[in-house]
């Protein structure tokens, strides 16, 4: 006799996709049924972790704090560069190319004021490794899509899309630092977005299928993890390992 | 009488921010625990909580209406929540090896003196829940609570966090197994 495997347990247990099979098997089989009566009382101990309750004026104070910021001009695309969390890294990018394409013109490496090398560097590195952590969740999501019939990726696309100008601008910077393993990997996955947002949005398993196997042809997935990890090595801080540039 | 979501949403979107103030007043409380419950930080919830109305402000043009304001808005949450957990999460790893911190979080729970009073529900198991959860990667972590605390079913959490169900299925499974081997032994412990 087959088991249930845990994955159908956890199914049965939040009553998703009821099975009449899986129902006849536990009435069946002990094992199992003991099995799902270990991960029940996990999952119901996890229900002991409340939230506190705010008291019944927090939706009152949570307008009086965001009020004074609204009626600003509604998002536009670039609002994204200015967003808090990217304007280091984009601040950190601008100066790099900048400083690049001065250190050209005058035949002279200087460093960047204010901030020193190693710290630079880390700032990108972290930039450009969320950068591909958010590529590699769009790329997976396609590669694993199950889907028998026809496929939307309009949301795919729209991800892809806003991708591509911070994956250009990357891509530049760690050229002109002459890391080539990064740059080479950013050009591939510029290529690859390009084709996702440039692609109809609605596929039919044959067309996304194609896709599908593009992108898989050119171990993208692969390369991507890489240089992913080389980079998390890289930003951890050095004890004692010599900073490598971007 | 106060305005329904979409008669509040479509003042918003005319040009009246004030008519925001509805929106804000009836849906605080939910974002707020599913931020705590991303978060597991009272402060860091209320933070994320600001952020949520705000990007959602922004972003009103783009609502569209499929879903309702309250689904669409927990999506915002959700996100931002993911983002937040994700840069929290990178900013440790740097400090302290994943490793490390999933042995000290074993070390926590076999410390437990196996006496049924120590591990209590009410005491030393209900402390490990928390760190439980942190233990998950971002994805898992949201994935999880958004079945697991808020109902959703796979399909939506799919949408919520813009990807296929199938991811989303995948992180939920993954989660489960990762806090069944964490808290497995003391719940077993607790029943003892």
């Amino acid at each position: 006799m087959k088991h249930l495997n845990e994955d159908e347990l956890v199914l049965h247990y939040y009553g998703e996709g009821r099975d009449a099979g899986v129902e006849q098997h536990l009435e069946a089989c002990a094992a199992c049924r003991a099995n799902l009566e270990s991960l029940t009382r996990v999952l119901d101990a996890m229900d002991a972790l409340e939230a506190p309750e705010p008291s019944e004026t927090y939706g009152s104070r949570v307008w009086q704090r965001i009020s004074p910021q609204l009626g600003q001009t509604p998002e536009r695309w670039w609002t994204n560069w200015f967003a808090p969390r990217r304007l280091v890294a984009v601040a950190a990018m601008a100066a790099l190319l900048i400083g690049a394409f001065l250190a050209g013109r005058v035949s002279q490496r200087r460093q960047m004021a204010g901030l020193s090398g190693p710290v630079r560097e880390r700032i990108m590195m972290v930039a450009v490794g969320e950068h591909l952590e958010r590529s590699q969740m769009i790329l997976v999501e396609l590669v694993n899509n199950e889907s028998k019939g026809p496929v939307d990726i309009s949301e795919e696309q729209q991800r892809a899309e806003d991708l591509i100008g911070e994956n250009r601008l990357y891509r530049q910077a760690a050229l002109k630092s002459g890391d080539r393993a990064v740059s080479s990997v950013l050009d591939e996955l510029e290529r690859v977005l390009l084709e996702i947002a440039h692609s109809p949005s609605k596929l039919d398993s044959a067309e996304f299928e194609q896709v599908r196997q593009r992108i898989e042809a050119q171990g993208i997935l692969f390369k991507i993890r890489v240089v992913s990890s080389n980079l998390r090595e890289r930003e951890a801080p050095p004890h004692g390992k010599a900073s490598r540039a971007l | 009488m106060e305005p329904s979501d979409d008669a509040a949403v479509a003042q918003v979107r005319a040009g009246n921010p004030d008519a925001y103030r509805v929106l804000v007043e009836r849906h605080s409380h939910s974002v707020f625990r599913l931020a705590f419950r991303m978060t597991a930080n009272e402060q860091d919830a209320e933070d994320l909580v600001q952020e949520t109305f705000l990007r959602a402000y922004r972003q009103i043009g783009r609502f569209d209406g499929r879903a309702s304001f309250s689904t669409w808005l927990y999506r915002i949450a959700a996100n931002c929540s993911l983002d937040f957990i994700r840069s929290r999460q990178r900013r440790r790893e740097q400090q302290t090896p994943v490793d490390e911190q999933g042995q000290e979080l074993e070390a926590a729970v076999a410390a437990g003196d196996p006496t049924p009073d120590r591990v209590a529900f009410s005491g030393e198991l209900k402390q490990l829940l928390a760190p439980a959860l942190e233990s998950l990667s971002p994805m898992e972590r949201t994935a999880f609570v958004l079945r697991h605390y808020e109902g959703l079913c796979i399909e939506d959490i799919g949408k919520a966090l813009g990807v296929h169900s199938g991811a989303a299925k995948h992180s939920v499974f993954r989660a489960v197994q990762k806090l069944r081997k964490v808290l497995e032994p003391a719940v077993s412990t607790a029943r003892s």
